[in-house]
């Protein structure tokens, strides 16, 4: 115990790295997502060309591999050597944002046809029709599998280890290595990795509450804490006919 | 305003001067098939600048397919549509024609509103945007401005009380006005009504037409309406058209159509009309 509270500032360290990283992941995989994934909707071929070509790839390829690409072939290939934390960074976004560009194609693609029949009468650019009509609706179908790919990109950002970053993995390793307290230790990381991922997930719910409120839809519970729950099926609600 | 004796170029005396002097709207020989269906058969038509035309005929007659052609939500098969005396469904190109063009399209368009079926409003946006953003951003409007307008509008159509609602607040037929004031807000000179009282409860039909009623007899506003309201199309129209599996059956003036109908088809759809209860 007292190890645990003397190495204190080195979980925190790691913690920080790992929040870095989730961050640093997510931004860089919504835009990806978001810029690949309206581009998967164009009617012109070569957009949608791309965005097929950077989807399949990066789906297709692990994180790490992505990471060891760019951490130790790029600079044999082309005599730069990337920064560790940003070809990290590069990997998680690279990877995360081509499973959130496919996220935000079917997204766009559920709004109503009619919603965007309603954009041609009030003859809208393509433009204002996605800023203005399309993407505010699709925002609201995109955010529950965001929230499962945030998650997902936090406990990525573990690959990190591997190329010798000092994220909570790989603190924990180390502790483990030097102490032998290996229960107590993994104990710490579970706990504190639980504590981001339940921060993401409550931050993505309070996103999601706000985007279906914006769209007329609140939730049955009313307004508070219960609010944050899915709504049931509505078949399991008692009192609800077939 | 008599009935004319064919079904092609009957526009009503009196309006129909417009800059071009002649027909503003003109359907040449035009053919739409889906597939294999044929849904429009070489129809040939005119519409009249400020001239308010109906059009009635049973399910899958083709009226709806009418609309979306002039909204350039559908494309010709083959024929041609010009609006103010210029291509309309085609844009010059060489000494020839071409199909028009997307950007050809967004100029061309500018004149015409929709008002559809199901509404279509904005969920995304309280009733006051759903007016003032297409105002904003394609016309060019300050916000100030637009929003002004767009109250001017919802209590022409009766809801200056409901500008900061949400949609999902309104009944039907309170959306569907606001739908009509979103219409308007783009100052078309041609607006296309989809049987835009039959997704609305009995009871919320009267205010629609009501409001439909004084736009059209406060405003030069040319409009082509598809409906079941009899009475309606009565009092508002110059002229009604009788459709039948993608072509004209008869036409003439609401008066003459609804009191001394001469074709079968149109008897027998009338009398199918009455006995549904519309
Ligand atoms: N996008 C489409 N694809 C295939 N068939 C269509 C499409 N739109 C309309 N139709 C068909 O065209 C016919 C005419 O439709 P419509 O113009 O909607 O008729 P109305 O409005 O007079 O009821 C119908 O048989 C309909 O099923
Ligand atoms: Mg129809």
């Amino acid at each position: 115990m007292e190890f645990l509270i003397a190495q204190w500032p080195r979980f925190l360290d790691g913690t920080l790295l790992t929040i870095q990283l989730t961050l640093g992941g997510i931004v860089l995989a919504f835009v990806l997502a978001m810029t690949f994934g309206v581009m998967g909707t164009m009617r012109h071929w070569l957009p949608r060309a791309v965005a097929t070509v950077y989807v399949e790839v990066f789906r297709g390829i692990a994180a790490l591999v992505v990471m060891y690409w760019l951490i130790y072939a790029l600079p044999l290939l082309s005599g730069f050597q990337l920064e560790d934390m940003f070809a990290a960074i590069l990997a998680l976004g690279l990877n995360l944002g081509a499973y959130g560009a496919e996220v935000v194609r079917s997204s766009i693609n559920a709004v109503p046809r009619a919603q965007v029949e309603a954009t041609v009468a009030l003859n809208m650019s393509w433009a204002q029709r996605m800023r203005l009509v399309v993407l505010p609706q699709a925002w609201a179908q995109m955010l529950p599998t965001f929230g499962n790919l945030v998650v997902e990109l936090m406990k990525a950002t573990a690959v990190v280890y591997l190329v010798s970053m000092h994220d909570l993995s790989w603190i924990a390793d180390d502790l483990r290595r030097l102490s032998g307290e290996t229960i107590p230790v993994f104990l710490v990381a579970f706990a504190l990795y639980y504590l981001i991922a339940q921060v993401l997930i409550f931050g993505v719910r309070l996103l999601e509450r706000r985007a279906n409120r914006r769209l007329g839809r609140v939730p049955p519970s009313g307004g508070g804490i219960l609010g944050l729950l899915r709504p049931p099926t509505v078949g399991t609600k008692v009192g609800v006919a077939k | 305003m008599s009935p004319s004796d064919t079904p092609e170029n009957t526009t009503a005396p009196g309006v129909g001067d417009s800059a071009a002097d002649g027909p503003l709207i003109v359907f040449d020989q035009v053919v739409k098939r889906f597939g294999d269906l044929t849904v429009l058969d070489h129809l040939d038509f005119d519409v009249a600048a400020g001239e308010r035309v109906t059009l009635i005929g049973p399910s899958g007659s083709g009226k709806t397919t009418i609309l979306r052609l002039l909204m350039t939500l559908e494309k010709v098969t083959e024929g041609r549509i010009d609006i103010g005396g210029e291509p309309f469904s085609h844009m010059p190109k060489g000494s020839g024609l071409a199909p028009a063009s997307e950007s050809y399209l967004r100029q061309r368009r500018k004149s015409i509103g929709m008002v559809f079926q199901q509404f279509n409003l904005f969920p995304n946006m309280t009733v006051r945007k759903n007016v003032m953003e297409a105002p904003v951003h394609v016309l060019g409007l300050s916000k100030d401005e637009a929003s002004a307008r767009a109250e001017e509008l919802l209590d022409l159509v009766g809801l200056g009380d409901k500008v900061d609602a949400h949609p999902t607040q309104l009944s039907g037929g309170q959306q569907q006005r606001v739908a009509i004031a979103r219409a308007l807000a783009m100052r078309p000179e041609i607006l296309l009504l989809d049987e835009v009282t039959s997704a609305l409860d009995p009871e919320l039909v009267a205010g629609v037409l009501d409001v439909l009623r004084e736009v059209a007899e406060t405003t030069d506003i040319t409009m082509l309406c598809v409906t079941h309201e009899m009475g309606f199309a009565r009092d508002v129209s110059h002229r009604v058209l009788m459709f039948d599996q993608g072509r004209i059956a008869e036409a003439g003036h609401p008066d003459q159509i609804f009191g001394d109908p001469q074709e079968e088809r149109t008897k027998t759809f009338l009398k199918s009309v009455l006995e549904n209860g519309h």
